[in-house]
């Protein structure tokens, strides 16, 4: 009990602490291979920083919702991170729910963030509501399919367990099933980041912008809340994605030495798959908005497929 | 007393004041002086009724045995009985777990002339409907129940057509009352089936009957129920009446029509599959279940495409009636391989949705009815901004809008999460290829709960949110305090049953019992941790009240931290960036049709958009006067179909005109011939 609260407080400094490092990082490593100098890795602590000073410019056509988005937000993406195991082979807060909660968590704030974006009376916030919505409304379906797939192997949906069952397993990242998993995940994970070729980030172009334009009108500690909450669902996205697929770094026990090590090899991991998204952004154009369905449905075919072969195979 | 004595005291207690409340409105709705006040006064029978009613259910929720009651033989030889057995027992609650709060709302809603010229009559009616539903689950027989049927059939047609000076009303209500009848007919054809084999009329000899059928026989009258109890309930493509029907209603009615009176269906389904087939072939399951995912994708994305309120509301009734025959689906496919108790996991996850739905859907109705009330139209384009007039309404349709978004930790969560577990669990049961259904089930249950948050994004956004769009939503203000109460109750409600879930699930043990003879609470909820746990082999758990409280303390925190920062840095209310035009109007915001724009390009190949451009210039193309602007979808599958019946229909009307060529002769003739037949069957040995 005392050691899973421990262990909560542990991560959720974590995803707080790591999670702008992780932005920064992939900013950086995207200007450099664009042949661009590009901001300092620690420029995002800066923003949030600089934000958390600033006083607040509040829409006035907004209400209550508008107020409350950020806070909800920001407090649902951060109990979906302490749903999943990061550094040991358990989820701090695995008994009050699974990967199933995790995605619903999710929904949560986006849900609220999408109402905030409407509340504003702007055509921009109207706009990056809809797209959003549509867009995580399609995805929703490719994730379910590769985490069921991940799921059945293991006959649980508690991502420690999985994680575990994995592990015990043995190798089994080339199992068809798992290679189609992943492959699924992976383009769920650039569209519910807003990654090119689904969203660009560092765009200001209001026609283009998806996330940006829901949160056009937010300023100050506000905004702050919900850029660090998008950073810190990025980080919970890659850890999944991580920690699903290559579980073995995972520390079983509660040794210090064993639980650093583990940690590093965490942060190698989550930086390895930032950096494969890093190369899918700088190598791909953004989309036009009703090709990104496509996208999606390659990738429920893929989640699809793996869960078939899943049947076909079995998990091994 | 014990608790089965005090379900049947409460039992008849209800049913007293149901038909009490009726009856008086006959002389009543006589008296010229009668008013809004005695109309108040009828629906204090309905509110103390279904407070009876609850009670009712709950005790027989704890008898260890069904309180039973046969009359004696009537004339025509039936002994018609009750039975309020644990299945009874939970639909009887949900009954009353939604009409009290609809009553208590229909106080000061009634006072808005929500019943027409006829108050008072319209209030009995309320009663009459309540007593006719609380029959319907509590029938035990054959007669009885049908009787009971059609009684509620008519309560409900008369309900809804309150305002029948106007066309829509009455072409909702007739397309309600056709296939109601087409329904009834096979519930009829398949009633009867079953008594054939059954040797008996009461629904106890029926119990298992469909596995004494021989293997046709049995499949034709489990189809013919499925499909007769799927038309009420509103399974696509047998739901054409309900988005037209539901509407029309006043809303505290369509709150009833949407939250119980579809839910007879679910009942009927419930009832046939799980307690007169004890066993069905898993294609029986395969039936159930893709009509589930069915409708629950197409009700949702139709519901999508609405920019009537009320009738957005009414396409999420179809796909939620589809998230439970998922549940339901998924549990017949368990049983017929062999894991009841898995089986139960799924029926408990279709009967615990039936429950939440009626409440978040009656109170997503009742809020819809303080909206249209004060914004005088159905249609979201022409609200807007509301939630500065009207806050506390905003709330509570905020709070059912995410309830049936199925977001933590409300109830949807908990019952879309059940169900998950079970159809994750239904994985590992068989070899078969049919458990590949299982998730992908699954997935196009996300699917669907996803473009359910999207749809509700909408609805709440578009109506509540922003800047007014008409002057009516701009003057909107606040509903009275009666109306107020009754959403109070029902968005209680739905915290409550989410947070508190852990707790309510064993009180399925009695059904589960009953239909499947296991229980899942033991394995299912462990008490330490107040979590639900998925039985062994445990796939996993989650727990609303510990999410809830984290939630809060995680967004309370940063909170407390602003407001106290707040006072050393400034902060200002400014306009909102609007592209350097003069200044943002409504007319610059999102419309419902737009923000549903890109799902209606995206699944184009299921609504057929269709759009029309046509300005209108002097000079040239450059400068329009006047633009119009067309743009329309494929209505949803059934319709057609519904539109052959509705032709058939005429066609043999007209025929069967000629019969009554109003000629003397001719009827005397018909008298002979009949005569002559019935003494030839009659004499006959």
């Amino acid at each position: 009990m005392i050691l899973s609260a421990i262990a909560a407080v542990v991560q959720a400094l974590l995803l707080l602490l790591a999670s702008p490092l992780i932005t920064g990082l992939i900013r950086t490593a995207k200007a450099r291979l664009q042949n661009r100098r590009g901001p300092s890795p620690l420029q995002p602590y800066r923003d949030l920083h600089k934000l958390l000073r600033k006083g607040v410019v509040e829409p006035e056509t907004a209400s209550a919702v508008f107020t409350a988005a950020p806070f909800v937000v920001f407090a649902a993406t951060l109990l979906a991170g302490l749903l999943i195991p990061t550094v040991a082979a358990s989820a701090p807060l695995s008994q009050f729910g699974g990967v199933l909660t995790l995605v619903y968590l999710l929904a949560l704030g986006r849900f609220f963030l999408a109402l905030a974006a409407l509340d504003t009376g702007s055509s921009f916030g109207g706009m990056g509501s809809s797209r959003e919505m549509t867009i995580a409304a399609l995805a929703e379906p490719a994730l379910m399919m590769a985490v069921f797939t991940a799921a059945l192997g293991a006959g649980s949906t508690d991502p420690g367990r999985m994680a575990q069952v994995a592990i015990f397993e043995g190798w089994r990242f080339l199992a068809p099933s798992q290679m189609l998993a992943f492959a699924a995940l992976f383009i769920v994970l650039l569209a519910e980041t807003g990654r090119i070729p689904v969203d660009n980030p560092a765009t200001h172009l209001e026609l283009t912008m998806i996330h940006e334009a829901m949160i056009l009108e937010y300023s100050g500690p506000w905004l702050a809340l919900i850029e660090w909450s998008a950073w810190i669902r990025q980080m919970v996205l890659l850890t999944l994605l991580a920690n699903l697929f290559f579980p073995f770094t995972l520390a079983s026990g509660p040794g210090v030495m064993e639980l650093l090590a583990a940690g590093g090899l965490y942060l190698l991991k989550i930086l390895v798959l930032a950096g494969a998204v890093v190369l899918v952004e700088t190598t791909n154009a953004k989309m036009r908005l009703f090709r990104v369905p496509e996208l999606l449905a390659v990738a429920f075919v893929l989640g699809a497929l793996a869960l078939i072969s899943t049947f076909l195979f079995g998990v091994r | 007393m014990d608790s089965t004595q005090a379900a049947c005291t409460a039992y008849l207690l209800a049913l007293g004041l149901f038909a009490a409340g009726w009856l008086l409105s006959l002389p009543l709705h006589m008296w010229r002086g009668a008013s809004v006040r005695v109309a108040a006064l009828l629906n204090g029978f309905a509110l103390a009724g279904s407070i009876a009613a609850a009670a009712a259910g709950a005790f027989a929720l704890a008898a260890p045995e069904p309180w039973r009651w046969a009359a004696p033989e009537t004339l025509a030889g039936f002994r018609f009985s009750i039975r309020l057995d644990a299945l009874s027992a939970f639909f009887l609650v949900s009954l009353a777990a939604l009409a009290a709060p609809v009553s208590v709302y229909a106080f000061g809603y009634i006072r808005h002339g929500a019943y027409g010229r006829s108050p008072v009559m319209r209030s009995g009616l309320l009663n009459a409907l309540l007593g006719a539903l609380a029959l319907i689950f509590t029938a035990g027989h054959v007669v009885l129940f049908l009787a009971a049927w059609e009684a509620g059939v008519a309560a409900s047609y008369f309900l809804m057509t309150a305002t029948h000076e106007e066309g829509e009303t009455r072409h909702g209500g007739w397309l309600f009352i056709l296939m109601s009848r087409a329904g009834a007919g096979m519930m009829y054809a398949g009633l009867l089936l079953l008594a054939a084999f059954a040797g008996s009329l009461d629904f106890e000899e029926f119990s298992g009957a469909g596995n004494a059928m021989p293997g046709a026989a049995a499949a034709a009258a489990f189809l013919l129920l499925f499909f007769g109890f799927g038309i009420k309930a509103g399974i696509i493509p047998l739901h054409a009446w309900l988005p037209a029907a539901h509407p029309v209603a006043p809303s505290h009615v369509s709150a009833l029509l949407s939250g119980i009176v579809i839910k007879t269906g679910i009942y009927g389904i419930a009832r046939v599959c799980f307690d007169f087939y004890r066993e069905m072939p898993p294609w029986a399951g395969l039936v159930v279940l893709a009509a589930g995912v069915v409708s629950g994708l197409l009700g949702v994305l139709y519901a999508l495409m609405e920019h009537d309120l009320k009738r957005l509301l009414a396409f999420h009734s179809i796909e939620n009636i589809g998230i439970i025959l998922m549940g339901f689906g998924g549990s017949l496919l368990l049983r017929s391989y062999g894991y009841p108790k898995l089986g139960a996991l799924a029926l408990v996850a279709g009967l615990f949705h039936t429950l939440n739905h009626a409440l978040f859907k009656g109170l997503l109705f009742l809020g819809a009815g303080a909206v249209v009330h004060a914004s005088h139209t159905r249609n979201m384009e022409e609200m807007g901004g509301l939630i500065r007039g009207m806050p506390r309404t905003a709330l509570y349709f905020l709070v059912g809008a995410a309830a049936i978004s199925g977001l933590p930790p409300l109830n949807g969560f908990v019952s879309e999460w059940l169900t998950y577990q079970a159809l994750l669990a239904g994985f590992g049961t068989t070899t078969e290829i049919t458990r590949v259904a299982f998730p992908v089930a699954g997935a196009l249950l996300a699917l669907t709960a996803a473009l359910a948050a999207a749809c509700f994004v909408k609805a709440f956004g578009i109506t509540f949110l922003a800047m007014p769009r008409s002057e009516h939503a701009r003057q909107a203000t606040e509903c009275g305090p009666a109306m107020r109460a009754g959403m109070a109750w029902l968005a209680l409600a739905c915290v409550v049953l989410g947070l508190g879930a852990p707790w309510v699930i064993p009180a399925f043990d009695g059904v589960t019992l009953q239909l499947l003879k296991t229980r899942i609470s033991l394995s299912g909820v462990s008490w330490s941790t107040a979590a639900l746990q998925a039985p062994p082999p445990r796939t996993g758990s989650a727990s609303p009240l510990a999410l809830g409280l984290l939630l809060a303390s995680f967004s309370l925190a940063p909170w407390i931290l602003w407001r106290l920062r707040r006072r050393r840095v400034s902060h200002r209310v400014g306009p909102v960036w609007d592209c350097g035009l003069p200044a943002l109007t409504a007319s610059n915001e999102y419309t419902a049709t737009g923000f549903s724009k890109s799902i209606r390009m995206i699944f184009s190949a299921v609504f057929r958009p269709r759009r029309e451009i046509q300005p209108q210039f002097e000079a040239s193309p450059y400068f329009p006067s006047q633009i119009r602007f067309e743009s329309e979808i494929r209505p949803a599958p059934g319709a057609s179909l519904l539109a052959g019946a509705q032709e058939l229909l005429l066609w043999v009307a007209k025929r069967a005109r000629q019969i009554q060529a109003g000629s003397l002769h001719a009827y005397l003739a018909y008298i002979f011939v009949t005569l002559i037949l019935l003494l030839l069957f009659g004499v006959r040995p």
